[in-house]
């Protein structure tokens, strides 16, 4: 490894695969190295014996639970939106082709203590148990308005700009209650706390119209897909790209400790006694604890069932979003379901996680009300963990760093921040404009 | 996995074996019916299809090239997933690569699906006199442990078709996909595959 390379990639998380693939394949000389001796970081899918390792120590998973490699449980439980970014980079690079996905069966909001489909169209408006007779009828003109609405075509803003209009005030327009802006913002424009409000209602409407199209996609009862095998086969899928554009790859590197020149930025990286040169440094907040920040917690809580999940219409694959005001929290609470459907554990068996910004040090007591949800359960893990964003100059030290994966059950943010981390690396924008209504599913 | 459908059988493939053994060289023998003399390390491409008719049925391959990844050891789990088949390769005038072989084969009776057909390559067999791995130790060695054997040349495409051939005659015909198969995002229509029919 005593060579030199334009970029050196610390950490196999999902962030840094993409990055690692797509300087790769723009021509880059990349290394790509991990401690560990498995791809994958914060986003690995774990077996049941790495599971029991990770939380129970010396101890053996049951054997009613079945097989050790039939269990792939991700350690950042993800669905991926049909129409999203990382659909949109999954084909701008031709990843696709190394991965299989199914739909994800459902989509659910908690509101008033109880579980409801996310409606996301005018149709479902006028269906859904979650408002009242004249409440739907007005949800429904709403859901119009948003349907209707081209960005490019003046003809369909009704007189208002988005730009400037702010969401409260949109909604005000077409007399909406609290109860309904609450899922709308939180279940369907997946908004993570009520900022949104004050803030112009473009984004608010587009968030609105990828649920809705993306949902159509694949006629699924949820906008999600999902990988078989688990998101561990993401990470993955993006090295092996990198690696067939040339990236050298190595698994199982101690310390890989980055070092600095005279003017304080990357020279090089240092494992086993060998120092790889490079101009850049690409890593996740782990490999580089003196420049990022602690911005927060996420508590979440794994389980392992033999039942779908409670007042989810038997969905083998399901995502719950408890919105904070339900549960009279600062930040919302996700449920995340996914199953032997999609080959993350043996046949019957459930993996459901639970996850939220952690507002307080006990776990169990803070994610009750979504465990409450999951009825009995074969076996529970807790856990909480940190969350870092960096804090460098990157200009100046050529340490791009990725901020650590928040608890949100899509993979939105993520990939914001992918893009991000692209362009301050090589001052080039990606151009995600692929044609998804020509892209299709292929079955195989 | 294999799957079936129409007497056509859908089939991953996977190459292991060292750096410079002819991994690369034998699939582009058999998909392109090219040989290079200084074929440069895996770069651009290494995902293959090609289809073969055997008696009863098409078989189509999806190759899987290592793309170097084998060089550190950094082979991820997802390569071997749901391989149907591997061809284990080694240069027949380097008993290291042999040495090296084997290790290979452990290292899929320990990842791979236990139905996974399994050819052992001795590949340069053109080199007849820098010989260092005997034919009959390599034979041995892939009956004891449920492989087939074959020696090939990439140069002289020597056994190359036969190797797939081969395979393609001993995957399981009639096995079930243990799950409804995922679909596979593309970005134009698929060619000549039905669309499912959950999708638009």
């Amino acid at each position: 490894m005593d060579e030199e390379y334009d970029v050196i990639v610390l950490g196999t998380g999902l962030k840094e695969c993409i990055l690692s693939g797509l300087l790769s394949v723009d021509g880059l000389k990349v290394l790509h190295m991990d401690r560990n001796d498995y791809y994958g970081g914060e986003s690995t899918s774990l077996n049941l014996n790495q599971l029991w390792k990770r939380f129970r120590g010396d101890d053996k998973p049951p054997p009613h639970l079945g097989a050790s490699r039939d269990y792939n449980i991700d350690m950042n439980p993800k669905f991926i939106m049909a129409n999203g970014n990382l659909v949109r980079v999954l084909i701008h690079t031709d990843v696709t082709k190394y991965l299989s996905f199914k739909a994800v069966d459902g989509s659910y909001v908690f509101n008033k203590s109880k579980v409801h489909k996310v409606p996301s169209n005018d149709m479902e408006a006028l269906k859904s148990p979650l408002m009242g007779i004249f409440e739907k009828r007005r949800a429904r003109k709403f859901f119009i308005y948003v349907q209707n609405y081209i960005e490019s075509d003046p003809k369909t803003h009704e007189g208002m700009d988005l730009t400037r209009v702010t969401t409260k005030e949109l909604i005000a327009k077409y007399g909406l209650d609290d109860n309904t802006i609450d899922f709308i913002g939180h279940a369907l424009a997946l908004h993570r706390d009520d900022r949104y409000l004050s803030e112009p209602a473009l984004d608010t409407v587009k968030r609105m119209k990828l649920y809705a199209e993306s949902l159509a996609r694949f006629q699924g009862g949820s906008p999600y897909i999902y990988p078989l095998y688990g998101l561990g086969e993401l990470p993955q899928a993006f090295a092996r790209l990198s690696a067939v554009y040339g990236g050298t790859y190595m698994l199982n590197k101690p310390e890989c400790k980055v070092e600095f020149d005279d003017e304080g930025k990357v020279a090089g990286v240092t494992s086993e006694g060998e120092t790889a040169k490079c101009k850049k440094v690409v890593c996740d907040p782990s490999y580089l604890p003196g420049k990022v920040r602690k911005v927060g917690r996420v508590a979440r809580a794994i389980a392992i069932m033999s039942h779908p999940i409670p007042s989810t219409d038997e969905s083998h694959s399901v995502q719950i979003i408890l919105p904070q005001k339900q549960l009279g929290r600062k930040s919302d609470m996700y449920l995340f379901c996914c199953s032997y459907t999609h080959n993350v554990a043996p046949k019957g068996k459930f993996i459901a996680f639970v996850s939220t910004e952690a507002e307080t040090d006990q776990p169990a007591i803070e994610l009750k009300p979504g465990i409450d949800l999951l009825g009995p359960v074969d076996e529970i893990f807790f856990d909480i963990y940190d969350r870092f964003e960096p804090v460098n100059e990157c200009s100046l030290d050529n340490c791009f760093i990725s901020t650590s994966y928040d608890a949100t059950t899509h993979f939105e943010s993520t990939v914001d921040d992918v893009l991000n981390m692209y362009t301050l690396i090589t001052g080039k924008v990606i151009d995600l404009s692929v044609d998804l209504s020509a892209a299709s599913a292929a079955e195989e | 996995m294999a799957t079936i459908g129409h007497n056509n059988l859908n089939a991953k493939l996977v190459l292991l074996g060292d750096m410079g053994a002819g991994k690369s060289s034998l699939v582009l023998r058999f998909v392109k019916g090219q040989f290079l003399e200084f074929q440069e390390s895996t770069i651009g491409a290494a995902f293959f299809s090609q289809t073969l008719a055997v008696n009863d049925a098409t078989v189509k391959f999806e190759i899987w090239d290592t793309a170097g990844q084998e060089r550190y050891h950094s082979l991820a789990p997802m390569y071997y997933r749901g391989a149907a088949a591997a061809i284990i390769v080694y240069d027949i005038t380097s008993s290291d690569s042999f040495t090296r072989a084997k290790k290979w084969v452990q290292e899929l009776q320990k990842q791979g699906n236990p139905n996974m057909v399994m050819a052992l390559a001795g590949n340069k067999a053109d080199l007849e006199d820098k010989r260092k791995v005997a034919a009959e130790e390599a034979r041995v060695y892939a009956e004891e442990n449920g492989l087939f054997f074959m020696e090939t040349s990439a140069k002289t495409a020597s056994n190359v078709n036969d190797v797939f051939y081969e395979i393609a005659k001993r995957l399981p015909r009639a096995q079930p996909a243990q799950n409804p198969a995922g679909m596979v995002l593309v970005d134009r229509p698929a060619e000549g595959t039905r669309a499912a029919s959950c999708c638009s």
